[in-house]
This record gives structure tokens, C-alpha cells and sequence, in this order.
């Protein structure tokens, strides 16, 4: 756990960067510092591993002050990712993986397996190994820079923006990978981020800092999509909030209807105006409308408990119809939300 | 075509001659003299410059010094200097020659070397010391492999001053491959001349070859990025 006890840092010249900060990033979680620039969220972050001092209160990681440590031992027991990965350039990946096992005087041998092990855990080709950092797409550059943080198994790990230099389907994959390994790892995580819809999708607790370092607001992101503390943290949520927060609710509670579905080459009448038509292993094929039966409209598709109602209501915009087709992880429908049941599930939603 | 003609025989005349070979004046000998000059030289300068320039970088402190080196360089005639050096310490050792020539090559060490590490990326700096390198460690692990070329750079642009001046150098009565020429005009013997500019533009090339086999080798492929990638 990291404890920031009233933390504030001064400069010499006068301007506050962080201000009276207090909060706790709890053991294996991810916590997410997000604000505009110059809201001190990297200098919060950078006075963990004492890249920066505090000049007033404590930060403590297991009860322990990090003030007390010298910086050096202190930082190789935490691991550290920037934004632009910050590989060594003239060491080859593997050696810049095993970075701070060198330093720990590991043996080379264990240092390198534990570094190849590493490099197949964030998904890495390990035939990447002996390339040097300027042979790797920028992608590829901040998965090594994760791999190099992990390397000696800190239990904290600090991550200063190391997302927001790639393009955003690199970024989205690195999100869900981070997620993904964290489920493994259980690692102590302080993110920051600019970007709030990054921190809504990887934090387990947001703080929300503003100008001059002050903290906003602290609070898991379903609770600071619904109950933004203040007029600053409203207006950073952004316009669509009430949106995004769909996100956090599941589909499970979703009533479907199973009775709209049809087989391929259905050629009945129904009292129904649109009819599902599936094909013979039971995939949606397309909305069969009743005015024009002979053309299939395009349908939406949902996963059924597993994604969130954000998901089933753009499945739902998706098509004329206006229902979302619920399937199964396989993709087989299992039912087909209507806008009615939709409409009870928003209504719920917004009573909380 | 005569003054190709009469390059030829000069050289014919000068590599053919028995005397050239053996004895004070020889080939051999002012060839090794002009390795002393130059590489005493030049050895001394990097003895100074390079971890000068690696301090001054790495903690940003007397970059002024560099500054004034860099602009002294330019200013100072060589040559003036090495004649108030002879007038001043006589010929009787090799000093009133190597304290110019180190004078001379110090600077493009000096302020390449600077350059070099304190141009290196800064990311790539706080990433070094937030795994939890020291100061000493950055500089040595990170900093230097990184900013190779450019100290080698240096190095190798004083080389070339160094061995030019030498020639130079001659003129003062001592040793190295200068003499042939210097010796020649003054006697007339032009053979001496085309040779002795042979040799010294052979001994440059040479010297030029030994840094580049000397980077390739010493500069990671990771920085010079000279790999395909595979």
C-alpha cells in the first residue's frame, strides 16, 4: 500500500505543484491519477520513487517512508514506465529487460530467463530478444518497457502516461493487456493519465486532481461517473457521462426475448415487424423486415452477462431495428433485446 | 603529361633510394617519429578532454570552460604557437612540439565529448536513473555507449589536426615525415617533396581507417543503427 500523508511539493520559486495531497493506493489495485497538465499528477507519482522530493509531509509504502530510503535501492524495488518507454538504446531487448536484475547482481543466466519469460507474458515474439529498442514499432517498445519494470518482480509498479505516445488501437490493445496481466499479478499500480476515459477503463480508484495539485475527487469510476464531487470534476467527466457509465453495468439482469427468432429462409407471416434470421448453427444473419422481407437489414450484437449495457445499447443503435441481438461467447443469439427491455435497464440504471 | 612523368621518377627516385630506407633520415624512422609526435599528442589530449567533457556533461557544471576552449581553438595560430614553444624550451626534447599539438587537439575532444552527453535524450536519462542506476552508472552504462560516436568523433577530428600539424611541425628542426618536405624545398630536392606528401597523405588515410574500424567495433549496432532488420 501507498500512503501519501498530506504530501506537498513546493518549488523554490514559489508555485505549488502538489498540494496537501492525501490518499492510499491500495495493494493490488490500480490506482489512476488523472487532471489536466499541471495538475501535478506526474510530480505525485514521481515523488513515490523520489525522481522528486516531497518538501512537506510523508509518503510511506508499507508504513515504511520513502524518504528514508536511499533513492537508488528504493527505486530498483519499484518498477517504472514512461511514456516514451525510455529503452537503452545500445542494449539489445533482453538486456534492456533485465536492466534492473544486472543491478541486483543477479546471476546473467537467471537475469536472462526470467527476461525471455517476460517478454512472452506481454506478448512479445521472444525471437524479438536480440534486437536493439530501434528495430521495434512504438507498440512493441512499450510492452518491452512494461516487461523491463517487471523484470525483478517489484511489488509496485509506477506508470507515468506510458500509453499516450502510441496510436489508439495500440493503446486500447496495451490497456487490455495491462488488465489482463494485472489479473495475474496483482501488482500495487499508481497510473497517470490525461485521458479520463483511460482511467475510467483501468482504474480500481480514480483521484482526479486539479490545477495546483489539489485532489478533487477520490473514488472508483462508477462512483465518479454518477456523483462527480464538484462542478471541476463534472466538466472533466466530459458531456457523456451518464453514457460511459453504462459501461459498469451488466447485462445479465437484461430481459430477452427468445420468440423473434427465426430460421434462414423463414417465409411465414408474424405479427412481428422485425424477425431475427439466423443461420443453422443459430448466428445472427441480419433483421428481416416486414415491408421489405426479401433483403436482410444490418443487426448489433451483444455478449450476453459478459459486456456491459453501453455494449447492448449500441448493438441496439446499430440497427434499424432499433433491438440488440444477445449472444453467447460463441456468437450464437440467445435472445434479442428490444427496446423495451432496454428501456427498463436505462431506467434502472438511472435510479443507481 | 611531363608532370605526371616527373611525379612518377620523383617517387621512383625517392622509394628507390637505398639511403631512404636505413639510417637517421630513413622512411622507417621518420615514420615512427611522426607516430610519436602525433600520438603522444593526441593520447594526452584524450587523457584530458574526455573526462572533462564527460564531467562537464554529466553534471552541468564549468560548461563555460568549454565554451572558451572551443573559441581559443579557433583563435590560436598553430604555428605561432609552436615556434614561441621552441624559442621558449629549445629543441633539446620533444615538449616545445606535443604542448601545442595537445593544446591544439584538446578542444574538438572536448567539446564533442560535452555535446555528446548532455545531447542524449532526456527521457532516455530519467529512465536510466528510475530503475535505479547511480549517477556514476548512468553515465558509464547509458550516457557514454550512448554518446560514442560523438567523442569518437572528436577524437577523430583532432587526429586529423594532429597529424597535419606535425608536418608542420618540422619546420622547427625536429623529427617526423614534415622533414621530407620542408628539408626538400629548401634544397631543392623534389623527389623528397612528392614523397614525403605521400607518405603523409597515406599516414592521414590510415589514421582515418584505424577510427572508423575503431567505432564500428566500439559503437553498438543499437546506436549506430546499421543493422537490417532481421
Amino acid at each position: 500500500m501507498i500512503t501519501f500523508e498530506s504530501v506537498t511539493k513546493r518549488y523554490p520559486d514559489g508555485t505549488v505543484a502538489v498540494d496537501r495531497l492525501t490518499l492510499e493506493a491500495p495493494t493490488g489495485r490500480i490506482t489512476v491519477f488523472v487532471g489536466p497538465s499541471g495538475c501535478g499528477k506526474t510530480t505525485s507519482l514521481r515523488m513515490i520513487n523520489r525522481m522528486i522530493d516531497a518538501t512537506e509531509g510523508r509518503i510511506l509504502l508499507d508504513g515504511v517512508p520513502v524518504q528514508g530510503i536511499d533513492p537508488p535501492t528504493l527505486r530498483r524495488g519499484i518498477g517504472y514506465v514512461i511514456q516514451q518507454a525510455g529503452l537503452f538504446p545500445h542494449r539489445k531487448i533482453v538486456d534492456n529487460i533485465a536492466t534492473v536484475p544486472y543491478l541486483l547482481g543477479w546471476d546473467r543466466k537467471k537475469a536472462r530467463a526470467t527476461a525471455m519469460e517476460l517478454l512472452e507474458r506481454v506478448g512479445l515474439d521472444p525471437a524479438l530478444a536480440g534486437r536493439y529498442p530501434f528495430q521495434l514499432s512504438g507498440g512493441q517498445q512499450q510492452r518491452v518497457g512494461v516487461a523491463r519494470a517487471l523484470a525483478a518482480d517489484p511489488p509496485v509498479l509506477l506508470m507515468d502516461e506510458p500509453f499516450s505516445a502510441v496510436d489508439p488501437i495500440v493503446r486500447t490493445n496495451l490497456q487490455d493487456e495491462l488488465l489482463r496481466l494485472q489479473s495475474e499479478l496483482n501488482k500495487t499500480i499508481v497510473f497517470v493519465t490525461h485521458d479520463i476515459d483511460e482511467a475510467i477503463k483501468l482504474g480500481d480508484q480514480v483521484a482526479v486532481l486539479q490545477v495546483g495539485g489539489r485532489l478533487a475527487q477520490l473514488a472508483d469510476p462508477k462512483t465518479l461517473l454518477s456523483e462527480p464531487a464538484d462542478d471541476f470534476v463534472r466538466e472533466f467527466l466530459g458531456q457523456d457521462r451518464g453514457i460511459r457509465r453504462l459501461r459498469f453495468i451488466s447485462t445479465a439482469g437484461l430481459r430477452l426475448r427468445t420468440d423473434l427468432t427465426v430460421a434462414e429462409g423463414f417465409d411465414g407471416s408474424s405479427p412481428e415487424r422485425w424477425l431475427l434470421v439466423v443461420d443453422g448453427d443459430g448466428r445472427p444473419l441480419g433483421w428481416r423486415s416486414s415491408d421489405r422481407p426479401e433483403e436482410l437489414e444490418p443487426f448489433g450484437t451483444f455478449v450476453h452477462g459478459t459486456d456491459s449495457m453501453r455494449a447492448a445499447l449500441d448493438a441496439a443503435l446499430l440497427s434499424p431495428s432499433g433491438c440488440a441481438v444477445a449472444v453467447d461467447e460463441r456468437g450464437r443469439a440467445v435472445g434479442v433485446a428490444t427496446r423495451q427491455a432496454l428501456d427498463e435497464a436505462l431506467a434502472e440504471a438511472a435510479d443507481g | 603529361m611531363t608532370w605526371l612523368s616527373s611525379f612518377v621518377s620523383w617517387l621512383g627516385e625517392f622509394f628507390g633510394s637505398g639511403e631512404n630506407w636505413s639510417g637517421p633520415g630513413s622512411i622507417p624512422v621518420r615514420l615512427l617519429e611522426h607516430l610519436e609526435f602525433s600520438g603522444l599528442a593526441l593520447l594526452l589530449a584524450v587523457l584530458i578532454a574526455v573526462p572533462l567533457g564527460l564531467a562537464i556533461g554529466h553534471t552541468g557544471r564549468g560548461e563555460l570552460l568549454v565554451v572558451v576552449s572551443a573559441n581559443l581553438a579557433r583563435a590560436l595560430p598553430t604555428l605561432g604557437l609552436l615556434v614561441m614553444f621552441v624559442l621558449l624550451l629549445g629543441t633539446a626534447s620533444i615538449w616545445p612540439v606535443i604542448i601545442p599539438l595537445v593544446l591544439l587537439s584538446v578542444p574538438p575532444i572536448l567539446v564533442n565529448t560535452f555535446e555528446g552527453i548532455k545531447g542524449v535524450d532526456p527521457e532516455l536519462r530519467d529512465a536510466a536513473y528510475g530503475m535505479g542506476l547511480r549517477g556514476p552508472q548512468v553515465l558509464g552504462r547509458v550516457l557514454v555507449p550512448v554518446a560514442l560516436p560523438l567523442i569518437l568523433l572528436g577524437c577523430r577530428l583532432s587526429a586529423i589536426q594532429v597529424v597535419a600539424t606535425t608536418t608542420v611541425a618540422a619546420y622547427t628542426g625536429l623529427g617526423g615525415l614534415g622533414r621530407y618536405v620542408i628539408d626538400g624545398f629548401a634544397t631543392k630536392d623534389y623527389a623528397s617533396v612528392v614523397g614525403g606528401s605521400v607518405l603523409i597523405v597515406l599516414f592521414a588515410l590510415v589514421v582515418q581507417v584505424l577510427f572508423a574500424l575503431a567505432q564500428r567495433v566500439t559503437v553498438s549496432p543499437g546506436v549506430s543503427q546499421r543493422l537490417k532488420v532481421r
